[in-house]
């Protein structure tokens, strides 16, 4: 029974995952809630999305009265990371990993759960990541459903400090990649200098917020691109890798 | 709109992204920009979207430069995701409250 030992070892390994992404998705949920959303669409997004900045962005682009390409545009910026992520990861799959699992796999590939994968000591089967998956979407989910639900009944107090938790696991996973790498402080702060024009600057304020997010990260990842490129040498995956640690839905 | 298109297509664009790389692409990238630009993209986008709307997510500003200082010193401190987000939000309350009394 090695396929079941597999799933058993992705299960163990998800749950840390899981009880981070249950509290945060809680104040995802709030969120949704406030954005005139119900709990069961709020669920079924983070069902079906499994990324918290993307939703976080989509309900800001919803509750905006965005238009639907803001919104495509809006998910494709933010979430390009993951496509490389997913490169990564065709690195370490097992040999014997077909394409109908790859398209199983490809569906939680969160910023956690590739951490996590790609420190797995041996190559990644298709057990082990449902295993590692599962977790994680359930508690992600159940947070985002329970969120909306208990955070109407919730003091305006409570719900506004549960949605800063969001804010506060963005600072979380930036911080420590930023005390090591200068570059990518720098390219935060160009990243801050420029939302901050888009919220302080009269005329830019009047750009929606999909539409300034994908400005200010695409001008501040250009800027780091240009003036800090990664090294070529091998260990790009590892930055990668020791720099998503602790990182987001 | 209508909520389901919008949770449908966003559904949609985010697994395109995660499946069409680990399905087609054979090989790494070589080009150093693309990869650069990848590897910056994280932390450009989630400061954008945390300065300065951060402080203008909660009734007293000052609950959240002190909930968004607490965070930085843990973060820095190695604390976990968990503890970083929790105590931010703890912070905000309780400053919150502090100034409710107050004004």
């Amino acid at each position: 029974m090695v396929l079941s030992k597999e799933f058993r070892i992705g299960v163990k390994d998800g749950i840390p995952i899981a009880l981070g992404y249950f509290a945060v998705s809680f104040s995802l949920g709030i969120a949704m809630l406030n954005a005139g959303m119900t709990a069961v669409q709020g669920a079924v997004m983070s069902v079906s999305n499994l990324t918290s900045a993307g939703e976080f962005a989509g309900v800001k682009v919803i509750a905006a009265g965005g238009t639907l390409v803001e919104l495509v545009l809006t998910q494709l910026i933010i979430n390009l990371r993951y496509s490389l992520m997913s490169l990564s990861l065709t690195q370490k799959l097992d040999e014997k990993v077909t394409l109908w699992q790859k398209l199983l796999i490809a569906f939680g590939n969160t910023d956690e759960i590739f951490a996590v994968a790609m420190n797995h000591q041996r190559s990644l089967t298709l057990p082990y990541m449902l295993g590692l998956q599962s977790l994680p979407i359930v508690g992600w989910t159940a947070g985002t459903f329970l969120g909306a639900v208990a955070g109407g009944l919730m003091p305006r107090s409570v719900s506004v400090a549960m949605n800063v938790m969001l804010y506060g696991m963005f600072i979380a996973i930036v911080i420590p990649v930023a005390k090591k790498s200068k570059p990518v402080l720098i390219v935060a702060s160009v990243a801050i200098f420029f939302s901050s024009l888009f919220q302080y600057v009269p005329f830019l304020h009047d750009v929606s917020t999909g539409i300034s997010i994908i400005i200010c990260t695409v001008a501040a990842a250009t800027f780091g691109a240009i003036v800090f490129p990664v090294k070529e040498e091998s260990d790009e995956t590892e930055t990668q890798i020791s720099g998503k640690v602790g990182g987001e839905g | 709109m209508n909520v389901w298109l919008c949770i449908l297509v966003m559904a949609g664009v985010t697994y395109l992204i995660r499946m069409l790389p680990l399905t087609l692409i054979q090989g790494r990238i070589k080009n150093r920009f693309v990869k650069s630009f990848l590897y910056y993209v994280p932390y450009a986008c989630l400061m954008a979207m945390t300065f300065p709307a951060v402080f203008h997510s909660t009734d007293h500003v000052i609950a959240a430069v002190a909930g968004v200082i607490v965070a930085i010193l843990l973060a820095l401190k190695g604390k976990g995701l968990m503890t970083v987000a929790a105590m931010a939000s703890v912070t905000v309350f309780l400053i919150s409250m502090l100034w409710g009394i107050q004004a």
